[in-house]
């Protein structure tokens, strides 16, 4: 009686840690020195999938860099192979499943491509997770900065470096709250920065980097003059708004 | 045979056995309670008299626009509550989303760390409603000679009920009780390309309607040889947007008298005159003629680049909108010159308009202290006095909720400096709240139930899929519309709707399967330690007799 007692209690423990759990799936691994604009068959390269009309299918393979939300079984990533990058919105996923995810991840996903404010995404899109694993280096656009070429370089993780910190409003603040100084601490920060002449706005994304990370804090201390170096995805909402992930003294 | 035993067993060990399995059931609702339940509480109670010698902290959701003079306005509001009131702090919580605020209700509630005040709809309140005792029914606070609207103990002139505008009012009553004040109102407007529409060749009636509407649409989609849109010479047009889809279909809906839902929750949306609707916007569609905010983006953006005639969005949006809007996403030599025109929704029956009110309104929770939900309640009716209706609404094209305010020099003044300039005094939003004031008797609401929200949601999705099917070259059909109600009804479960209960537990519908599987597992393991126990009570009493 014990026995069947000791078991059935156990066999309780163990449904009672399913009820409260999530699931599982297949986790994925690092190889080395692969390349990254490789494609399976049946998957676009980076060129076709920039060529495909807006509103029509597309498969892609890539790697994640960025994980920027998950919300009500969605996530929104920024991804990137070797040639280009893929911002991927609110594709469903569990939360398990999401936290599995890390940078260098490789997913096959499929969805449709789709513009929404100048920001070319896949939505509605499904996704593997695939064997291999890849971080690309932040591309410095600096130089691209103002010109008609940044647009190339949309979603990708880019540098700008040596630019200066300007006053985000009228009171002189380095930076502010929501783009109008009207939000709280965790909500998205928006800061200025110049070069030669022309001041940009940079913001950090409180759903990809929220207060409690580096760069969150990082630019709060920032103060009107400073020098940096900033690194993050080239995001874009009716022209440039690039997400910041990095910010360091120049 | 076997079910007499185990009959028998359970009397003859009665308490024994009641005591395992009222044990067992208590386990069971723990282990479901920490994964996803939430705690009852004792109903309020007014108390006799505010302490005020007692240190109180209130918490406050509030939502602005992402609109740094509203934040400015609460945060003003809060100091001048907080003079008044010494011993109550208030600490406010920005959100920007309604939708946000809703999940993180949703989410503490099963903490019991719900904010005290809370800027929401009645659609959500029905939802937190599923606990009991979670949200404060009002009735009798707002009756209170002494801390009720224009009680003789308050420290301010808040508003009496009676100078409550009574449709909005009305707004906040689930079932027989009313569970929030509204904050501020809006409906939505239809802002206007007038110099397209006459460059197209039509001339503004004085109702928009929908045929007119999708006319102009469909003749703003022509183009010229060089692939560019006639009307505006630009290589983007898209002549009719929708920013709240969900708003979309119910005043579609409403209009031509088509049912959509009742009280207790039964869903009637999915019947032929949607179908008929999903059908006719599905065409426009596919024309280029029409998209939506989720699928394009603002409306006010194209509408300020001249890339949309018609863009409809909420009166509260009205300083975005037009040529001179204070707020704009898009760069300056995007711009382009144009009259706005501000007009209701389009309508069906030009001589029945018809148009959703909406717009936040104030729930409290409950909580152990009645001295703390007193102050909560307090602080709610504090941001229906003047000085912050007036200020708020002045913010956006929302409308003042108490008669008090409408009434004062102040308010009148503001409406009658029309266009005097491109801030505070901007015409479109003052078109558009003056819109909404005229019409504040053609405004209505839906049924607010438990899982309205979520009909809320479905009618806006079922907008959403086909006019994204359409674009990615899917028919849509009779089979396609089938398909699609049974999808959002699954997705939204609307099969497990049902009435706004008023304080009490209501029905979520039947347990999940794990859940079943859990509980009954505990029952029977409850059970054989009783039969264990049983057992060696027999033993010893058998030995004791032997």
């Amino acid at each position: 009686m014990k026995k069947i007692f000791a078991t059935l209690l156990a066999a309780t423990c163990a449904i009672s840690m399913i009820g409260c759990g999530g699931g599982s799936s297949s986790g994925t691994t690092s190889t080395a020195a692969e390349d990254p604009s490789a494609k399976s068959e049946g998957v676009m390269t980076y060129a076709e999938y920039d060529a495909a009309a807006l509103d029509t299918g597309v498969t892609i393979e890539a790697y994640v860099q960025g994980k920027q939300s998950w919300w009500d079984n969605k996530a929104t990533l920024y991804t990137q192979d070797g040639d280009g990058a893929y911002f991927i919105y609110e594709m469903a996923m569990s939360e398990d499943e999401y936290k599995k995810l890390t940078d260098g991840t490789k997913i096959k996903v499929q969805g449709f491509k789709s513009e929404w404010s100048g920001e070319i995404e896949i939505v509605d899109a499904t996704y593997e997770i695939e064997e291999g694993n890849y971080i690309a280096e932040a591309k410095d656009v600096t130089d691209k900065l103002g010109t008609d070429e940044l647009v190339k370089f949309q979603n990708q993780k880019v540098a700008f470096k040596g630019m200066t910190v300007e006053q985000a409003d009228d009171s002189g603040a380095a930076f502010l709250y929501n783009w109008d100084g009207s939000g709280q601490e965790g909500d998205d920060l928006y800061f200025n920065v110049s070069l030669d002449g022309k001041t940009y706005s940079f913001t950090v994304e409180s759903y990809l980097t929220g207060a409690d990370t580096e760069v969150y804090k990082a630019v709060k201390e920032l103060k009107v003059g400073d020098k940096v170096d900033l690194e993050g995805f080239l995001y874009w909402y009716e022209g440039p708004n690039p997400h910041i992930t990095s910010v360091k003294a120049a | 045979m076997s079910e007499n035993k185990w009959a028998a067993g359970l009397t003859a060990h009665g308490k024994k056995f009641t005591a395992c399995l009222a044990a067992a059931a208590c386990a069971g609702t723990m282990l479901l309670t920490g994964c996803h339940g939430s705690r009852g509480s004792q109903a309020f109670v007014i108390p006799e008299s505010f302490d005020a010698s007692k240190s109180i902290e209130i918490t406050f959701w509030a939502k602005n626009d992402t609109n740094k003079t509203q934040t400015r306005i609460y945060e003003k509001a809060i100091a001048d509550f907080e003079k008044l009131y010494p011993n109550v702090t208030v600490n406010m919580r920005l959100y920007t989303d309604y939708g946000k605020i809703y999940n993180d209700v949703i989410t503490n509630i099963s903490t019991n760390t719900t904010p005290n005040v809370c800027i929401t709809y009645p659609d959500n309140i029905a939802t937190y409603m599923t606990g009991s005792n979670v949200v404060v029914p009002l009735d009798e606070l707002i009756a209170d000679p002494k801390y009720g609207m224009g009680g003789s103990e308050l420290l301010y002139d808040g508003p009496t009920k009676d100078e409550v505008i009574p449709e909005f009012l009305e707004e906040c009553r689930l079932g027989e009780q009313i569970y929030a004040l509204p904050y501020m109102r809006s409906t939505e407007a239809c802002y206007v390309n007038k110099t397209y529409v006459e460059k197209l060749g039509y001339e503004l009636p004085e109702v928009l309607t929908w045929d007119f509407v999708w006319e102009v649409s469909e003749a703003a989609t022509a183009k010229d040889a060089d692939g560019n849109y006639a009307v505006n010479g630009q290589k983007t047009m898209i002549p009719f947007i929708y920013k709240s889809t969900d708003n979309m279909m119910i005043q579609m809906l409403k209009q031509q008298d088509a049912p959509y839902s009742q009280e207790d929750g039964t869903i009637e949306i999915f019947n032929d005159t949607t179908r008929g609707i999903l059908k006719e916007i599905a065409g426009h569609a596919q024309s280029g003629a029409f998209s939506t905010f989720k699928i394009s983006s603002y409306p006010a953006n194209f509408l300020n680049a001249g890339q949309c005639i018609f863009a409809v969005d909420s009166t509260a949006g009205a300083t975005w909108m037009g040529m001179n809007a204070p707020l704009s996403d898009i760069a300056p030599d995007k711009a382009v010159e144009f009259e706005t025109a501000v007009y209701p929704v389009p309508q069906y029956d030009t001589g029945n308009p018809k148009m959703i009110s909406q717009g936040p309104s104030v729930c409290i929770f409950n909580k152990a202290d009645p001295q703390v939900v007193l102050a909560s309640w307090l602080f709610t009716q504090y941001l229906l006095t003047n000085d912050v209706q007036i200020a708020y609404a002045e913010t956006e094209g929302y409308v003042p909720v108490t008669q008090k305010a409408r009434d004062t020099a102040e308010y009148q003044e503001y409406l009658a400096a029309e266009g005097t300039d491109n801030d505070v005094h901007y015409d479109v939003k003052i078109k558009a709240t003056r819109m909404f004031i005229e019409n504040t008797a053609n405004t209505f609401v839906t049924p607010v139930f438990n899982g309205s929200a979520s009909l809320r949601d479905a009618a806006g999705q079922m907008i959403e899929d086909v006019t994204k099917s359409v674009k990615r070259k899917a028919v849509v059909d009779d089979a396609y519309i089938d398909n699609l109600y049974s999808s959002v009804t699954a997705l939204y479960r609307l099969d497990k709707t049902g009435a706004a209960t008023g304080g009490e537990a209501s029905d979520l519908g039947p347990l999940p399967g794990e859940a079943k599987a859990l509980i009954g597992t505990l029952v029977v393991v409850w059970v054989l330690i009783g039969l264990y126990a049983g057992n060696d009570y027999l033993k010893a009493k058998k030995k004791k007799a032997a």
